[in-house]
């Protein structure tokens, strides 16, 4: 099945805060999971109201981020919407998990060599 | 430090800076650096220190071998456990901001443990609000001053003397479990034995409690739409979430306009019946039969009229609660029916034969001292009783101190908002005017005073002139009460027939209860309000309805002053 990921961003990572991002990429893939392509949006200014806004109106099928308010999870999930939150790491990396149907709340993908 | 896998300070980097002098400010550090501790990670031999480690900080846990401070003691202390003996959160980061250590409390803030996040940028497990654009570590390398170092990842700071490190930062963090907690966060830098900084202390303190104790004292207490923040209203708040839980009758005092309905409605939505309906009766008007049939409900053919079943407020309220306005109005026959009820858990409509059950929570009021109903004979001593295990009373606006300026700006609050207007407060001469009122109403007129004022003031202060006009009659009244009970003092001490004993000058003085002076006052009080009924009523061309509301009163507080003072 066709899907829209929209990932809040900073720098080349996933945003630490949905509420504090100010730019989100979207990433359309085909039925099979393949990168039909991505666009990036630049907020005026950093809003969860408005991710959710970008979120419904590019009919996002699953949000990618890390720290999210309970009120906008609940809220995206109501919208039925999937939030796979707590996701800490490059976003490539995060695109490429969910890719592979590998992505779980919760994953934490940056490379720690001493951790 | 150690140049270990744990909280080791020593720069993993090669960092320009490393062997050649120190800059002014670390060189500053230099001369207290030899009283300071030091991290460690490597183990210490035989000589671990168990004790300490064994409350905290196992290797399990930080998923690292847990690092030691040496220099405070002959042995070396698990630095774990040291910071878990802290009531702050802390974090220990590397040069690069990464996480290398949180303690207990700092686990617990963020719902992640440091073997989760250990290694990754602090920004993305601690989620602050300064973390993305206000980090204080984070600045472009544009400052003359300070000692530009490198770091593991190549990526180059501005490093920051102390003094340049802002004090604490308030802002807020976003935990695992998508909650918001206001903290306060400061940094300080760590410094090698050579007074580099090789990585930063970071404390988060949760200002969660400071934050409601804030917003408390702003509000002022609160039970549902009850607001006050006066000793008085502190007790009846305190008790007011032990007796909505409470299933049992409840009795609730005090004058007209204290908030007695609104109190029993909050007591059931914070009760376990708050789902059910709340059904509000007010029989004090309705002839004795029809306020039985009103409240228990009759059959058919009960009585000439009764055409159709009807189910009376009790089992309207089935499940839910029950609100008598007036306990004291009701015809005694009622009051036995009502006792019945609430020993047996049961009513008989009138016309039947058979009982009903109902299960309703009953709260029952009355603006008078029940114990004087009972003593009249108005109200049965035996539901008196039963009702009264659980009994609260309002007290009157005029004994609750601060509340009257409190419940003015409250309302002056709501009623600009509604209205779209900037009224920001009184002025003095308008404030004082209002705290000298007495408030028969209570808060009932303070409310509509407020609308009132807010409806006719343009500006941002209310004016007296903005104020009702009785206010200032009532004042005036007041003034005139005072000299006379003044000038009957005076009489009464120059041994006038019928006056307290003139030599008695000192309990005349304090005018004590049952004197002269407060009968006089008491006086005064019933010829107010009834020059204030007559002076309504003619406003409103005799609409008693718009002269309640002009009072502050309720309809049947109106009637039954009226009728008390043989008005009607």
């Amino acid at each position: 099945m066709p899907a829209t990921l929209l990932i809040p961003l900073y720098r080349d990572e996933v945003a630490p805060r949905f509420d504090l991002a100010g730019e989100a990429l979207l990433v359309h893939l085909d039925a099979d999971g393949a990168e039909l392509s991505r666009s990036s949006v630049l907020l005026a200014h950093a809003s969860s109201e408005e991710l959710c806004r970008i979120a419904l109106e590019e009919k996002v099928r699953v949000v990618i981020c890390n720290g999210i308010d309970d009120e906008f999870w609940q809220y995206l999930r109501w919208k039925r919407i999937e939030v796979i939150d707590n996701v800490m790491g490059p976003v490539d990396e995060a695109i490429a998990r969910f890719r592979a149907d590998a992505l779980r709340p919760g994953d934490i993908l940056f490379h720690r060599s001493d951790a | 430090m150690g140049n270990g896998p744990g909280c080791d300070a020593a720069p993993r980097t090669s960092s320009p800076d490393a062997g050649r002098p120190v800059s002014s400010p670390s060189a500053r550090h230099n001369a207290q650096r030899r009283n300071r501790c030091f991290v460690s990670t490597q183990q210490t031999g035989p000589a671990a220190p168990h004790s300490i480690r064994s409350r905290a900080g196992s290797p399990a846990r930080h998923g690292a071998p847990p690092p030691h401070v040496s220099g405070i003691s002959p042995l070396p202390v698990d630095l774990a456990a040291m910071l878990d003996a802290l009531p702050v959160g802390v974090a220990l980061l590397d040069i690069d901001c990464s996480i290398r250590l949180m303690n207990r409390a700092l686990e617990t803030l963020t719902g992640f443990t440091t073997a989760e996040v250990r290694g990754i940028p602090c920004r993305h497990a601690l989620r602050a609000s300064i973390c993305l654009y206000r980090c204080p570590l984070r600045r472009p390398l544009t400052t003359a001053s300070g000692v530009t170092v490198a770091t593991a990842s190549g990526a180059h700071y501005d490093m920051i003397d102390d003094g340049e490190l802002p004090p604490a930062q308030e802002g807020d963090i976003l935990n695992r479990h998508r909650r918001r907690i206001p903290v306060r966060m400061s940094m300080s830098p760590l410094r090698d034995a050579d007074g580099r900084v090789v990585g930063w202390l970071h404390a988060v303190e949760d200002l969660t409690l400071v934050r409601e104790l804030e917003e408390k004292t702003a509000k002022g207490e609160a039970f549902g739409p009850l607001v006050g923040r006066s000793v008085a209203m502190e007790r009846v708040f305190q008790a007011l979430p032990a007796v909505a839980q409470n299933d049992g009758p409840l009795l609730v005092t005090g004058e007209t306009g204290t908030g007695k309905d609104t109190l029993a409605e909050a007591v059931h939505k914070a009760s376990s019946r708050a789902r059910e309906p709340f059904v509000k009766a007010s029989l004090s008007s309705l002839p004795e039969f029809l306020a039985e049939s009103e409240l228990f409900g009759h059959r058919k053919g009960a009585f000439p009229g009764a055409e159709e079943n009807k189910p009376g407020r009790f089992r309207l309220a089935q499940g839910g609660t029950l609100y008598l306005t007036e306990i004291g109005d009701l015809p005694l026959s009622i009051q036995g029916r009502l006792l019945a009820f609430l020993d047996e858990g049961v009513i008989y409509p009138v016309g039947a034969t058979d009982p009903v059950a109902c299960d309703v929570r009953l709260v029952v009021a009355t603006n008078r001292d029940p114990e004087q109903l009972v003593a009249e004979g108005r109200l049965r001593e035996d539901l008196f009783r039963r009702l009264s295990a659980v009994r609260l009373h309002l007290p009157p606006l005029r004994d609750r101190g601060e509340d009257i300026e409190f419940l003015l700006n409250h309302f002056m609050g709501h009623f600009a908002a509604r209205m779209k207007k900037t009224v920001r407060g009184c002025s003095g001469k308008a404030l004082r005017t209002l705290l000298d009122y007495p408030f028969p109403g209570n808060v009932r007129e303070l409310r509509n005073i407020a609308e009132y004022a807010v409806t006719l003031c343009h500006g941002e202060t209310v004016m007296p002139a903005h104020l009702p006009a009785y206010l200032f009659q009532a004042k005036a009244e007041a003034r005139r009460a005072e000299r006379e009970r003044r000038t009957g003092r005076v009489a009464g001490a120059f041994g006038q027939p019928g006056s307290p004993d003139a030599s008695d000058t000192t309990g005349d003085a304090q005018a004590s209860p049952g004197d002269g002076g407060e009968h006089l006052a008491r006086t005064s009080v019933s010829d107010l309000e009834r020059r204030l009924i007559a002076d309504a009523l003619q406003r409103t061309g005799n609409r008693r309805g718009e002269a309640a509301e002009l009072l502050g009163w309720g309809r049947s507080t109106l009637w039954r002053k009226m009728k008390q003072y043989g008005m009607c």
